[in-house]
């Protein structure tokens, strides 16, 4: 008997229109677990991971957060909606960090990282600036803090992107292909962070192309094509000795 | 001077030679014609029959200065309304349900679709309508005694410029990128919040130079209020120029007036602006 998972996906299906963006998708994500999800655009990796943060609503299936089933409520044998506040406070246990970051631009990099905890969680503004302060610190950003994003390089706003997202104290962070707007030299820094948050315990799931950090950060790394999971295993499985072809014939096209 | 690398010959040495500057003829031409149009059309008003005199001791009578106050007052009370109306019917506008949606629309047609002194007419006449307004049983009033010039001023302009500033409104709110309330939505903000705190002062940037033309607009237009009898500085000068007959001389004192009031508008909206500018590019400190 395994312990519980952190995030448990049951037969997921989500679609647009008449394309099917999920198809049926199930996975578990253990507390700690580094999850990689690579796949071509349009295989539904984003689209999972924002079913998980609730920015998209799923057609059937059910995702549950630490036990608590997301978005809907189950009674009198039918599902409801939860209200929109519900959700809200379901969100405040992931934390996401978008590919081209989302800093809100009207406010400074200490401003971003502390509207959360002030605005959403109604916490002091001493204590909260002070966390805020030694979250810029972590990501290498502690001189930036009066800064605004148009005053930051992409690297930088991004390493404030996740210092926004941990200052919400989650227990998951999602990760939307965090590098893949950056200028090549910027990458690195940025995966810096990333690696250090593994290292701390963070219970993640990224969405990337960046087969090298999956190689060695991830526990876990996931396939998946057309909407579906086509594999999963550990790195050295999935990337090392794939074992289906469609995962054989990716990786050899994005490794070239 | 060069990187190690040989240059051709053959090329005359340009460094240190003067740029003459280029004589603009059209320009000085142009400046020349609009300098004579000017000194005729300022010697006829000199020669016309206007006496000036009445322009300088009208322009502060407390008649007038009373007119010019009631302008402003109006002006500001009904952009208040209209900015309020506006915002609340862009965010219906812009929302999932299709009810808020339809009554959005339909006001923004009804009150764009028709003449803002025809709205003035009827708010003024409503007692013809509606000789009694209140809540049936509870509590009523005579709609003749509800419905001064000042009310029924404020309801046709506020009304009508809400129409028009919704879409400027709308206008802002869209210009904001779709990321910036997944990313407030993302630390916990609800749709009311992210507005709030996120989406709408990213939008007031963009806002703002319209609004300032529609403030600029609205302050004019008080003056269609004069035909409901409310005493705003044009009225003020016709009711001096039915006594007086000095009909040119007054409307020149209300003018000046409109002027002065829309100059003065000007730097506000730099100062506005600027405030609401923080974190763009130009911006150092």
């Amino acid at each position: 008997m395994t312990a519980r998972p952190l995030v448990a996906v049951r037969r997921v299906s989500k679609s647009f229109g008449t394309f099917k963006a999920l198809d049926d998708v199930s996975l578990d994500v253990r507390a700690g677990e580094v999850m990689c999800l690579i796949g071509a655009s349009g295989s539904g990796k984003t689209t999972l991971l924002r079913c998980v943060n609730q920015l998209t609503r799923i057609d059937s299936g059910g995702i549950w957060l630490d036990g608590e089933l997301l978005g809907l409520r189950e009674s009198g044998g039918r599902l409801h909606a939860l209200s929109e506040r519900e959700v809200a406070r379901q969100r405040l246990r992931t934390g996401m960090v978008f590919q081209r970051f989302n800093l809100f631009p009207h406010k400074t990099a200490l401003e971003n990282v502390t509207e959360g905890p002030i605005q959403v969680q109604g916490r002091r503004p001493a204590e909260v600036r002070d966390e805020a302060v030694a979250l810029l610190a972590r990501v290498g950003l502690a001189a930036k803090a009066g800064n605004y994003p148009s005053q930051l390089s992409g690297g930088q706003q991004q390493r404030v992107a996740i210092a926004r997202a941990l200052a919400m104290k989650p227990q998951l962070m999602l990760f939307d292909e965090p590098t893949s707007a950056l200028d090549p030299e910027l990458v690195g820094e940025v995966l810096a962070v990333m690696r250090e948050l593994a290292r701390s315990g963070m219970t993640m799931m990224v969405v990337t192309h960046e087969l090298g950090f999956a190689r060695e950060v991830a526990d876990t790394v996931v396939y998946m094509d057309q909407g579906a999971i086509v594999e999963a295993g550990t790195p050295a499985e999935v990337l090392g000795v794939p074992r289906e072809a469609r995962t054989r014939s990716f990786l050899s096209a994005v490794i070239g | 001077m060069t990187s190690g690398r040989a240059l051709a010959e053959g090329f005359p040495d340009l460094t240190g030679l003067p740029t003459a500057r280029r004589t603009h003829w059209g320009r000085w031409i142009a400046a020349g014609l609009i300098l004579v149009v000017l000194a005729l059309v300022g010697r006829a008003f000199a020669e016309g029959q206007i006496e000036w005199a009445y322009v300088g001791r009208f322009l502060t009578v407390p008649v007038i200065l009373q007119g010019i106050v009631n302008t402003l007052v109006m002006a500001v009370l009904a952009m208040s309304l209209g900015i309020a109306l506006g915002l609340v019917v862009a965010v219906m506008r812009l929302s999932p349900n299709p009810v808020l949606k339809g009554v959005a629309a339909g006001y923004t047609w009804l009150f764009r679709g028709t003449p803002l002194i025809l709205q003035l007419l009827l708010w003024f006449n409503l007692a013809l309508v509606f000789p009694v307004i209140g809540i049936p049983g509870l509590w009523s009033v005579k709609s003749v005694e509800v419905m001064t010039p000042f009310l029924a001023a404020l309801l046709g302009l506020g009304i009508n410029q809400g129409a028009y500033t919704s879409e400027v409104m709308r206008a802002g709110l869209l210009s904001v990128d779709a990321g910036q309330s997944e990313a407030a939505q993302a630390i916990g903000m609800g749709r009311l919040k992210a507005l709030y705190r996120i989406v709408l002062p990213q939008a007031m940037r963009v806002v703002l130079p319209p609004l300032g033309n529609e403030f600029i607009g609205l302050v004019k237009a008080t003056s269609l209020a004069s035909v409901i009898q409310y005493p705003e500085v044009l009225h003020a000068a016709e009711n001096i120029y039915y006594a007086n007959s000095r009909v040119i001389e007054l409307l020149i004192v209300a003018g000046l007036w409109y002027l002065l009031v829309v100059s003065a508008l000007t730097p506000l909206q730099m100062l506005l602006e600027r405030r609401f500018s923080r974190g763009t590019a130009r911006l150092g400190r």
